[in-house]
């Protein structure tokens, strides 16, 4: 179990490592700006500490999570899905036009949206497996294409078919009723502290995405489907041998990593916006990618990177008010962090590695002294 | 004579293995040397020495004399040594001149290249050691012997005069070989000395001045072609462990396992294995000889279905399996030993119980129904590793950190363990030390005794002619000739295998 215990220090020690390192370049960034680093930094621990701040956070890492894990599913079989940004927003458009056309019982009508959500943002991914099966199109550039047809095309639809007199500078689908809104967890924060204020909500889809977390591991670490998804990531000739058809693989988890994908924007269609319109948050598909490099693929490592890229981007709305330092810094502390983390990861892995081969050596017995 | 290369007790340390382990080498100046060993014997490694890829342990490297301590190639390069891969490096859509060049262009002010003096410096080199060459053709043009003549003018290009060839034959068809063996001979005598490296006896005895034999990383002795046989050789490389054939009686049932009609498989157009038929019986090894490249990797896809036959019938004990997929047919009992471990047949990066389960993840004890079991899956490698005397620390320790021979008895373990009615096994000894590899045969045997049907396919002729009850000779896409093991020999298996059959046997004899 020291093994165990030791292995999982070194799994720590990269990403803490990658944080200490961006928040130092970070602040070095900050003095050459002409800004005090610690009075920034205190600003956002303040800041970050309040109640309100932290469900903004949740609510932000809420889909973070949920792209970081529909990008995760396309890594472990080594596709690199970089549509997700087109297969959320394709999924929310749909899900809230379709929400906003009918009315269902409670529970029912969010269960309709939220499968609708799923079935375009999969329908979307597996376009482009599709494409890799049959033509071979290499999915980097296919998911890009339809990124591009999704957020360019849809936003071109939406001004024609969607305008709303009543709210002419903000077309957008019809607003979803009631039923399709998804209860918010005020409730549950209000057994820590009553001081919550009505004006902040911290959005039900927080539980889909702990959801889709734990389907997440189980699919991957233990079903039988989510090991050949990996054994083909890894090796894809010896799965093959071992009988893993690799095609299938590649729709599998094109459609599976799209479902995921289809969920991002549930938070603003199910709880804050309640349709999809111009308030809708673009760009959680990019950031996605980045979160699930910061969390290793791992589902709890990516529910740490789209906690930590969360607190940043809700604490340095602060930033703006004291006047301490520009917002903006967060992004270039969020790119650091990323780029640092990758490199550490490696580095460890290394370490790793070489002490795996050192114990194998001696198991063997025949390293000479 | 001086020396041109001493080797004074070079050892060299890998996990888990001793590559090489106190070798000895002198080579003369102008004479060619050989080195024989088997697969892993360490021969690959102590080129990589000599050539500045690895640094040895421990020992002392004179070249012409003077001790030597090579960082790089580069500085190989510079004290004279070259060295002509096994696997060429050259970039097909540039000439054999820009070939040439490449890496060591000389420049003229302004960074342009000066082709002039590459050509008059080519045309030199070429005359000088008699090896002509059309510095204007095109590389993607060339026969493979052609290319080699490149690499080897490469070398000669950048002033070695000490070659170094690692396996050269390899690759060559047998009117090439003779091609090539001019070239040595022509170099040899312009002077260059040769450090050739082979397995196949027969061009050893008759091209090599010196033969220096490796065995488990030492150096057992350098002989005179003069002195020794074919025998002798092949004696001194497997030592004691030379492999007798199959004495036991024989277990071969009437009862067909595999059942090979007619197929062929086509590849860019072009029938890679044309028309195969045979039959394994249960408990019988049928064992493919063949040069490398001559439709058995294609075959071995067609019986496990990673490459389509496009006519003919695949049964497997008396199911049609010619249509099934891989998965279909791995769980109707096929076991399959590939032939490249690290590329087909390990998660190189993933726990060995994930690995034992490759292939046999749908079932028992690897899996209940949709979910692994990964305890299920832990106990089995466990005993996959007693059985078969992987050593490892733990089962949660990936491929990478094992040795080659030690990932090679996983392999094996995993394959016998899932309890497979046909077994492909692919080189299962290539590369690996001689005590795994006389384990590795124990158990190919042992479930040879109890009913297994195996397809063996090797380029280590004498642990064909050992294990097989029934060889066929493989050549050019078709099954040339059929052939019992316990009155062939290598050297006239060697001879069916270049496609010339008995006759050319008798003539080599003369």
């Amino acid at each position: 179990m020291n093994n165990r215990l030791r292995s999982i220090g070194l799994a720590l020690a990269a990403p803490v490592a990658a944080f200490v390192f961006a928040t130092v370049l970070s602040g070095i960034v900050l003095l050459i700006a002409g800004s005090n680093p610690f009075v920034a930094f205190g600003d956002m621990l303040r800041h970050g500490a309040k109640l309100e701040t932290i469900i903004d956070m949740l609510n932000r890492a809420t889909p973070l999570y949920l792209s970081g894990v529909a990008a995760a599913i396309g890594f472990k079989m080594g596709l690199f899905n970089i549509g997700v940004e087109g297969q959320y927003q394709m999924g929310a458009f749909f899900a809230a036009a379709a929400g906003g056309a009918i009315v269902l019982p409670n529970g029912l009508h969010l269960i309709f949206i939220v499968l609708v959500a799923m079935t375009v943002g999969a329908l979307w991914a597996g376009f482009a497996g599709f494409l890799k099966v049959t033509c071979g199109v290499n999915e980097v550039i296919s998911t890009i294409m339809l990124n591009a047809i999704a957020t360019t095309g849809m936003l071109a639809w939406l001004t024609v078919k969607w305008r709303d007199g009543a709210l002419s500078t903000n077309s957008g689908t019809k607003r979803i009723e009631e039923s399709g809104h998804i209860p918010n967890l005020n409730w549950f924060v209000e057994i820590f502290t009553p001081d919550i204020k009505n004006s902040k909500e911290l959005s039900g889809v927080i539980v889909i995405a702990i959801i889709v977390g734990i389907a997440y591991h189980l699919f991957i670490n233990r079903s039988r489907l989510g090991y050949d998804l990996r054994a083909s990531g890894i090796n894809p000739r010896a799965a093959r041998a071992g009988g893993v058809p690799p095609k299938r693989m590649i729709m599998i988890a094109m459609l599976a990593s799209g479902a995921v994908a289809g969920l991002v924007g549930m938070v603003d269609i199910l709880s804050r916006n309640n349709r999809y319109d111009q308030n809708f948050t673009p760009g959680l598909g990019f950031a996605g990618i980045a979160v699930a490099l910061l969390g290793r693929n791992n589902p709890a490592g990516i529910a740490f990177g789209a906690l930590l890229f969360a607190f940043l981007d809700a604490s340095s709305s602060i930033l703006q008010i004291t006047g301490s330092a520009s917002k903006e810094i967060v992004t270039i502390m969020q790119g650091v962090i990323l780029l640092a983390a990758v490199v550490s990861y490696e580095y460890v892995n290394r370490i790793k590695e070489q002490e795996e081969i050192r114990q194998a050596s001696i198991a063997v017995g025949a390293v000479a002294a | 004579m001086s020396l041109a290369i001493e080797l004074i007790d070079i050892t060299k340390r890998f996990p888990g293995v001793i590559a090489n382990d106190g070798v000895n080498l002198a080579v003369e100046k102008g004479e060619i040397h050989a080195i024989c060993g088997e697969n892993g014997a360490g021969k690959s490694t102590l080129m990589k020495i000599l050539y500045g890829m690895q640094p040895p342990d421990e020992g002392i490297m004179r070249v012409n004399g003077e001790e030597v301590h090579f960082a790089s190639p580069t500085e190989a390069i510079a004290a004279g040594i070259g060295m002509v891969h096994q696997h060429f490096m050259l970039a097909d859509n540039l000439t054999v001149l820009e070939n040439v060049i490449l890496g060591s262009e000389p420049v003229l002010s302004g960074g342009r290249i000066d082709f002039k003096a590459a050509r008059t410096h080519l045309a030199e080199v070429s005359a000088a050691y008699g090896l002509s060459i059309d510095p204007n053709d095109l590389v993607e043009d060339l026969e493979v012997g052609e290319r080699q003549r490149i690499e080897i003018i490469k070398v000669l290009y950048r002033g070695a005069d000490i070659l170094i060839l690692d396996e050269p034959t390899a690759v060559l068809v047998p009117q090439e070989v003779e091609a090539l063996f001019v070239n040595m001979r022509e170099l040899k005598a312009k002077g260059a000395t040769i450090l050739f490296i082979d397995h196949k006896l027969l061009e050893v005895l008759e091209i090599a001045d010196s033969i220096t034999v490796i065995r488990q990383g030492k150096t057992v002795a350098t002989v005179k072609p003069d002195d020794v046989t074919a025998g002798d050789l092949a004696e001194l490389m497997v030592g004691s462990e030379l492999p007798i054939p199959d004495t036991t009686e024989s277990t071969v049932t009437d009862r067909v396992m595999l059942a090979v009609r007619d197929v062929t498989v086509i590849e860019n157009d072009r029938p890679v294995v044309a028309d195969v038929s045979f039959d394994i019986h249960e408990g019988e090894i049928v064992g493919i000889a063949g040069v490398e490249g001559n439709g058995q990797v294609e075959l071995i896809g067609a019986i496990i279905g990673t490459a389509a036959a496009s006519s003919g019938s695949i049964h497997l004990g008396g199911d049609d399996i010619t249509k099934w997929d891989v998965r279909n047919r791995r769980e109707a009992g096929i076991g399959y030993i590939p032939y490249d471990r690290q590329g087909e047949g390990l998660l190189m990066n993933a726990p060995l119980w994930e690995n034992a389960a490759l292939g046999h993840q749908t079932k028992s004890p690897y899996s209940k129904g949709w979910w692994m079991d990964r305890e299920g899956a832990r106990e089995q490698t466990e005993s996959i590793r007693e059985e078969f005397g992987v050593k490892t620390p733990h089962v949660d320790v990936a491929p990478y950190a094992l040795s080659g021979g030690n990932q090679q008895k996983f392999i094996v373990g995993r394959e016998m363990t899932s309890g497979p009615r046909l077994l492909v096994a692919a080189h299962p000894t290539r590369g690996i030390d001689v005590g795994a590899q006389a384990s590795v045969w124990q158990s190919i045997r042992d479930a040879r005794a109890s009913g297994l049907a195996t397809l063996l396919i090797s380029a280590d002729l004498d642990e064909l002619i050992g294990l097989s009850d029934r060889i066929v000779v493989m050549f050019h896409g078709r099954l040339v000739a059929t052939l019992d093991p316990s009155t062939i020999t290598p050297r006239e298996l060697g001879s069916y295998m270049t496609g010339a059959g008995a006759t050319s046997t008798e003539a080599a004899n003369s």
